[in-house]
């Protein structure tokens, strides 16, 4: 009754090219290949003295926060810069909401400031689809977090990590371990890593964290650490909030990290070879031991580092692709004037 | 005022009546099918040729926001709307502001009704005072005033010993109380049908054991009470199997499915529309297949649009900030049509669950064409296209997936008690 075309190809302009970045659900194999080599370029001119590129340069990026961040809103608000952006940061969980204002109001007052871009988190799943699809089509929207739904840059941040240590993601079996419910960055980390052919994705967690028929998504469900991490190449952690032992999901921390916390002992039925990951920031001694952390085979502050790239990536993208987009806008609007 | 209805495809379910015929009205009552009563002089000829002319229909659960909500719509808008749609009579359910459990409420309703005169609202009275699940409302009362049924919709009655009592005390004076099964701690939060969408699209579930274990605890209360009962909007293949069994061991419950879950599944829900943000929510391929076999069983009688009008505003947010429901009452009959072109009803059968079976659910005369009765009816064609738009639509709420599409079955004439309330311009 109602044709079915694919939602996520609204982050998509006429020519294929990404205009908005919302979920890493339904970008082809190429796509996430260029964001990883774009991303890539980007790492090396960090290392440089004269660490600007002009690419954004007279662009206004606008950093709309809905819910609280210091990681990812900080490296965002970098990566524009670095691309000679003018940036402007808005807490919005203390500003117009609490006034009443509403995310459709919110979003029109910035767009009339003429702002090319919104870096947006938001708590509702969902949100930036709304924002690109019936707000702002015309301003690229980048989903900083939204929901359970999609953390797309982290997804790929940790993909870009990935591909620095193992190179190729075809023989890679990856773990995801621990708050698979509430976790956006789980949902964006299997869709780029089945995207991406990882030979094998597993998601290792008590049923309590585990969504409904998680493995429809094309993983394969653990429940025992041992047997989850067996012979894995990437073990990818999971903040876990403390608020969860409130709402009758585990029933103590200390219980948790007994089972599903990543210590050395159980790291062991790892390949030898495993790398560490976790989106920060870390709870030592509930989802992961500190002796791993902050040990050789931890990549978390490499994840840091490459946020920033992979974040600069996807903004070039995107405008680029709204340039394009408004281009071809106006070249129709003058032949049909004509 | 005599009206003729001539030459029209005249189809009466309850009777299995279906014949090209004229319909005589006079003093707003069917008169005589065929054959003008002696001395018989048309006021008024409408010619039905090619367009089947059906009763008036029924629709067991329509919101119409008044009093209280009246930014959403109101009494005037949403009877208009109605009429537009065919159907001539409508249940609301009690959670206006202030609340349906007092007689002063339902007569204001009631009162306003008959001034706009479009269609006639057969109010729903609350189960327990303030929908609160707590104690019980004046049922007798409000029967007398006017309360055609007693629900405490989707909000909880917690403890059974309390709803055990609402419901005897319900049998006592024989009044119909109607459940919309949810339990409200599985519920809680939800958004839409817990499953594959939902896991991908990170929104909050709400699993089928959140309607299927308060169906289950509301059939044994039933059972145990003997109360007169009905399941409004089941979504779960599982809860219309537990109806179906209970039936099957002579239970007299009876059960509606609101055309939406007929039709779509929790997949429309894929891209975050929210107009697909609906409670109860779309479901599965499976639940569908199974609410349309039991449409063809005879305990569900009604198919119900469910209708829920918003204002622009509470649509305009992300998909689980918005506020849940659609305005159907323009599309039902078009809707319930899809399932005739689909194949699954005949039309008769398919008329049959929006006028005499819901007729039947909640005891009333009308919903059939019959000389002396009410000459409430509709008139339409089945297969003029039409489709809903921000510019025709009637009601206050222009919130449907449904808006733009290209529908079959267009109302041309509406009649509530011999009067024309709807005429296609």
């Amino acid at each position: 009754m109602f044709e079915q075309q694919d939602p996520n190809l609204i982050q998509l302009n006429s020519e294929g090219q990404l205009k908005h970045f919302l979920t890493t659900e339904g970008l082809s194999r190429e796509l996430l290949s260029e964001i990883l080599d774009t991303a890539d370029s980007f790492v090396d001119m960090s290392a440089q003295q004269v660490k600007k590129v002009p690419l954004l340069r007279g662009k206004t990026v606008v950093n709309l926060f809905f819910e609280a961040s210091t990681r990812t809103a900080s490296t965002f608000e970098l990566a524009a810069k670095r691309l000679s952006a003018d940036v402007l940061n808005l807490n919005i969980s203390t500003s117009s909401t609490a006034k009443g204002e509403t995310l459709k109001d919110t979003l029109m007052t910035m767009e009339a400031m003429h702002s090319d871009m919104f870096v947006v988190r938001h708590s509702d799943s969902g949100a930036q689809h709304y924002i690109a699809q019936n707000v702002t089509p015309d301003v690229a929207v980048i989903n900083a977090g939204d929901g359970r739904h999609a953390h797309p840059t982290q997804a790929m941040l940790d993909m870009l990590t990935i591909r620095q240590h193992k190179g190729d993601f075809s023989p890679l079996k990856v773990a995801i371990v621990g708050d698979i419910l509430h976790s956006r960055v789980a949902r964006s980390q299997i869709h780029a890593l089945r995207t991406l052919g990882a030979a094998e994705v597993r998601v290792i967690a008590p049923h309590t964290l585990l969504p409904r028929h998680i493995e429809a998504l094309g993983v394969q469900v653990y429940t025992d650490m041992k047997q989850g991490l067996k012979d894995v190449d990437v073990v990818m952690m999971l903040r876990l909030q403390r608020e969860r032992m409130l709402s009758a999901l585990l029933p103590s921390e200390a219980e948790f990290y007994k089972l599903y916390g990543l210590s050395e002992d159980k790291l062991k039925h790892a390949h030898p070879d495993a790398i560490v990951m976790h989106p920060g920031p870390i709870n030592r001694g509930v989802e992961i031991e500190s002796a791993v952390a902050d040990g050789p085979r931890s990549l978390i502050l490499n994840q840091v580092t490459n946020g920033i790239a992979v974040r600069m990536a996807v903004m070039s993208m995107s405008m680029s692709g709204q340039t394009t987009e408004a281009a071809r806008r106006a070249e129709q609007h003058a032949s049909r004037t004509e | 005022m005599n009206i003729k209805i001539q030459g029209g495809r005249v189809i009466d379910p309850a009777s299995q009546f279906d014949q090209v015929t004229d319909l005589y009205i006079s003093a707003g009552k069917i008169a005589a099918i065929g054959n003008a009563p002696a001395g018989f002089t048309a006021d008024q000829t409408i010619d039905a040729s090619n367009q089947v002319v059906s009763p008036g229909l029924i629709d067991l659960c329509a919101h119409v926001r008044e009093p209280g909500y009246t930014r959403k719509g109101n009494i005037s808008t949403e009877t208009a709307a109605a009429a537009a749609g065919g159907i001539t009579t409508l249940c609301t359910p009690p959670n206006s502001k202030p609340i349906a459990d007092t007689t002063a409420v339902v007569d204001l309703i009631q009162d306003r009704a008959r001034e706009a005169g479009s269609a006639r609202i057969l109010p729903m009275g609350a189960l327990t005072q303030g929908l609160a699940g707590e104690q019980l409302s004046p049922m007798h009362g409000l029967s007398q005033a006017g309360c055609i049924a007693f629900t405490n919709m989707r909000l909880p009655v917690k403890n059974s010993l309390v709803l055990t009592r609402c419901l005897e005390y319900a049998a006592t004076h024989d009044l119909l109380v109607i459940f919309q099964a949810e339990d409200a701690g599985l519920s809680e939060g939800g958004a839409m049908h817990e499953d594959t969408t939902c896991t991908r699209l990170g929104l909050n579930g709400i699993p089928e054991t959140a309607e299927t274990i308060e169906v289950a605890r509301c059939l044994l209360l039933i059972e145990q009470t003997g109360v007169r009962a009905h399941f409004g909007q089941l979504s779960c293949e599982r809860s219309v199997k537990m109806v179906m069994d209970a039936r099957d061991r002579g239970l007299q419950v009876t059960a509606d499915i609101a055309i939406q879950n007929l039709l779509l599944t929790d997949e429309n829900v894929n891209g975050f529309d929210p107009n697909f943000h609906l409670i109860p929510p779309l479901r599965s391929q499976l639940d569908r297949a199974g609410l349309r076999q039991a449409l063809l069983s005879d305990g569900f009688q009604a198919i119900c649009s469910d209708h829920q009008p918003h204002e622009t505003a509470a649509k305009q947010a992300p998909f689980a900030a918005t506020e849940p429901g659609m305005t159907g009452l323009e599309t039902l009959l078009s809707l319930s049509l899809i399932l005739v072109e689909q194949e699954l009803i005949s039309l008769s059968q398919m008329l049959s669950k929006l006028t005499c079976g819901p007729a039947r659910v909640l005891g009333i005369e009308s919903g059939q064409i019959a000389e002396g009765l009410p000459a409430d009816l509709c008139i339409f064609d089945p297969q003029a296209e039409w489709s809903l738009t921000p510019e025709t639509c009637h009601s206050a709420g222009q919130n449907t997936p449904f808006m733009g599409h290209t529908l079959k079955g267009q109302v041309s004439h509406t009649l509530l008690e011999g009067k024309v309330v709807f005429q296609l311009g």
